[in-house]
């Protein structure tokens, strides 16, 4: 049975690689503009920032810093930066607990996520909420929520009171393989598809749900299909390449945009780590993990292609990953030395 | 022998209704299934269906006639062969008629104590300019107004629910909302409770003030998840910086024969959580005033109706803007031997109580909690250190109740005052059963309020 399974999964992480082209095969392959240099530079910054971040994390985690659960997005890079170059100022971003990537994204001072790690007065939600709940009205992200499926009608929400408005954002609601088999997930595309609501699905799947895959969990396994009762479009992206994503977030934003209702779109994508710190992963293979990361790394496939293109050298490559050192640096320096929240926090921000 | 046609219970809780409409005339024939009239209820018109053939003999009750209850014989049907004539036993027979026992408490085990009798008199709210104007208002129409009022105040209010739209609500308590306000700002939803409470938590949290009515409470269990993991902790989770400021509103508690899933009172589920505000509104009074402040409160809160009180009337206000502070409790009435303290439908058992009370010269401090979290203790023991005895009402499961909670933080803070044990006049601990006594059982009535009270203040 587990050699079965590991077969299985072998054979996904292939088609990961493929999934551009295995989507094509029923609908019309999305054309992956080439991004510009300047557009590279920021995908590889600003992926690395995540990666160099979620690094940072991961060591404060194992010195006792950082309490509780920790669910880091190492792998999957692509997406929130891929989603974030195509989307406007205003568009709203809700997601689970899996979230750093999402504010760095967002435009969060790592500083205050990083604090807000490790509890302290200095972090996003002064120490209160934790590595799963953070929030930002200013920078229109909406959180950082510990129970599965549940931003999906809180992220429908977001729409909805953005057709209300009239204001022409468009709400971006991420959520994972796993949470597509919660219910309130259904019950959110219908009424999204009903009102024609400005909300693209983002579904992250990294092919497992905590440490059940996806064929263990889910009766169809193409979850781009799973808005099809509904009438709502959806695809397969390759979440592991960043111009595929934009490529892909840039329609189904327009989609919405333009009155449409809601659009799927299902990142391929994979987690490196364990499902949180404390996750050994012992349900897929070493192999598996290292073949992704080496084959398939969403910085490593920037990284080739500037120095492919003579867009940037090696050294100037390295210089961006030490100025992105020193940010997570100067991030994790701050969430050691800023105080715990003063105790009389206890009792505020409870009721308005 | 000539058929009487009884006047049809049309709804769970209906007691009584309009006769509207004659469709029939007497002397028309009538098939079982033929339209004869049409009923007007507090909730919507029916057409009464004939069951069995023959001509319209008489007509007993006129079109037109109000607060015809329940089981009266609204007319006569001849059958096949009988004349007129036949009518005249019959007839006189049925004009002695018999409107049901009406659905009292039982009355007082004991016989009333041969004390003098005690003045027990309603106290003025103090919410409430002396000299103002009253209107009788049904809860129903207070709850209305109080929306429509914070609609036209506020662009950001809408209201969303099942058959809150079209249907003019399941209760009827959105009634003409859609007309006014049209269908972006009343939005009829899918039965998709999880999904629209999560929906309007995220458009709360986006700056609408969404106003979610559950067709019962019982319902909000599917939602809540929402209520809670989203609607009441985020403020704290996001360290201010966003909140949910809502309102969940919708008839909860026992109905009327409707069984076990479709009979619950929640105020003690959502009162045990903070980040939520909890209201429980007795009178039509509170459900305007307090409304209003629940629609402009910038927390989630949490506003506990009753079906059963929904076609009650009492004195509104005739005022511009009346709200009501959420957190405050009100005397009911002034009185000195004892502290009965109740909130929603179980003031009506307080209040009966009372009066019967005051006949044995028993004079009963009622006090109407109207929030339930924030819990105004603060009235409660005041009271109590003016009579020393204390009994709470409610309709919800003893255990873990908000009177639990009450009987606490009274023996911890006036422990001193207290001259009896507080006692508690519940729900049973039963899941609701549907047949009529055994529900009448379930509840709690007038005379389990009356035995406490005596009880406390050691009255045989």
């Amino acid at each position: 049975m587990a050699a079965t399974a590991r077969k299985t999964t072998g054979t996904r992480s292939k088609s990961a690689g493929r999934s551009r082209s295995s989507a094509s095969k029923s609908k019309a392959a999305p054309s992956i503009a080439d991004f510009s240099k300047e557009e590279e530079l920021e995908a590889y910054r600003e992926m690395l920032l995540i990666r160099r971040f979620e690094e940072k994390a991961g060591q404060l985690y194992g010195m006792g810093l950082i309490g509780g659960f920790c669910h880091l997005y190492i792998g999957q890079e692509a997406v929130v930066i891929g989603m974030q170059l195509a989307k406007k100022d205003g568009d709203q971003m809700i997601t689970g607990y899996r979230d750093h990537g999402h504010m760095l994204a967002m435009g969060l001072d790592p500083k205050g996520v990083m604090a807000e790690l490790t509890g302290r007065r200095g972090g996003l939600s002064k120490g209160k909420g934790g590595s799963m709940h953070m929030f930002s009205k200013e920078k229109d992200f909406y959180g950082g929520h510990g129970i599965v499926g549940a931003q999906v009608s809180l992220g429908t929400g977001l729409a909805f009171a953005n057709r209300y408005r009239e204001d022409g954002r468009v709400s971006m609601t991420f959520f994972g393989d796993g949470a597509t088999n919660q219910g309130q997930v259904y019950e959110s595309f219908n009424m999204a598809q009903l009102w024609k609501l400005p909300v693209v699905f983002v579904i992250e799947n990294n092919k497992y749900g905590m440490g059940t895959s996806v064929e263990r969990a889910s009766a169809t396994t193409d979850l781009s299909h799973r808005g099809a009762s509904f009438g709502i479009p959806g695809e397969q992206v390759d979440g592991m390449d960043v111009r595929a994503v934009k490529a892909a977030s840039e329609k189904a934003l327009e989609h919405c945009r333009s009155g449409k209702g809601p659009y799927i779109l299902e990142m391929i994508t994979y987690r490196y780590r364990g499902h949180s710190m404390s996750d050994p992963a012992k349900y897929r293979s070493k192999d598996e993990v290292q073949k992704m990361r080496t084959e398939r790394d969403p910085i490593e496939q920037v990284r080739n292609r500037l120095i492919e293109k003579k867009w940037a050298s090696e050294d100037e490559l390295k210089e961006i990953d030490k100025k992105v050192r020193e940010v997570v640096n100067e991030a994790a320096e701050f969430a050691q030395n800023d105080p715990e929240p003063d105790p009389s926090e206890l009792y505020t921000d409870i009721l308005l | 022998m000539p058929i009487e046609i009884l006047m049809p219970a049309l709804s769970p809780t209906m007691e009584e209704g309009k006769l509207a409409k004659w469709v029939k005339s007497e002397g028309d024939s009538v098939t079982a299934g033929d339209v004869i009239a049409e009923i007007e209820t507090d909730k919507a018109t029916m057409e009464v269906e004939a069951v069995d053939e023959g001509t319209l003999g008489k007509i007993l009750v006129a079109e037109g006639t109000d607060n015809v209850k329940v089981n009266t014989p609204i007319a006569m049907l001849l059958a096949d062969g009988e004349d007129a004539s036949a009518l005249e036993g019959a007839a006189a027979k049925a004009e002695a008629p018999a409107a049901p026992e009406p659905t009292e408490a039982p009355a007082p085990s004991a016989a009333p104590a041969p004390a003098a009798p005690v003045a027990s008199k309603p106290a003025a709210d103090p919410d409430i300019p002396a000299g103002t104007s009253m209107v009788s208002t049904t809860v129903r129409e207070a709850l209305r107004d109080a929306m429509a009022e914070e609609m036209r105040r506020d662009e950001n209010v809408y209201l969303m629910g099942e058959e809150v739209a079209e249907y003019q609500g399941a209760y009827k308590i959105s009634q003409g909302l859609l007309e006014e306000f049209g269908p972006k700002r009343v939005v009829d939803t899918p039965i998709t409770e999880h999904g629209f409470t999560g929906l309007a938590v995220g458009a709360a949290m986006a700056g609408l003030r969404p106003i979610v009515e559950f067709m019962t409470f019982n319902f909000a269990m599917q939602a809540i998840d929402q209520i809670i993991n989203s609607a009441a902790k985020t403020l704290y989770m996001s360290g201010g910086q966003m909140g949910a400021p809502m309102v969940f509103r919708g008839a909860n508690g026992a109905a009327a024969r409707v069984g076990a899933q479709h009979s619950q009172d929640y105020a003690a589920w959502y009162a045990h959580v903070p980040g939520l505000k909890v209201v429980q509104p007795y009178s039509a009074a509170d459900a305007k005033g307090l409304l209003k402040a629940a629609i402009r409160d910038p927390n989630p809160v949490i506003f506990l109706e009753n079906e059963i009180l929904y076609g009650h009337s009492f004195e509104v206000p005739d005022m511009e803007d009346f709200v009501l502070p959420i957190g405050k409790a009100k005397i009911e009435r002034e009185g000195s031997d004892v502290t009965i303290v109740s909130w929603g439908i179980g003031m009506t058992y307080a209040v009966k109580a009372a009066d019967e009370l005051a006949g044995m010269g028993i004079s009963a401090e009622i006090v109407n909690m109207r929030s339930i979290r924030p819990l105004d203790i603060d009235t409660v023991i005041e009271s109590v250190k003016k009579t020393g005895r204390l009994v709470t009402v409610e309709e919800a499961f003893p255990v873990c109740s908000v009177s639990s909670e009450i009987g606490f933080q009274v023996q911890e803070r006036a422990f001193d005052w207290l001259d009896a044990p507080v006692l508690r006049v519940t729900g049973k601990d039963v899941p609701m059963p549907y047949a009529a006594n055994l529900e009448k059982l379930a509840l709690p009535n007038v005379g389990e309020v009356i035995d406490a009270v005596k009880a406390v203040t050691y009255t045989s």
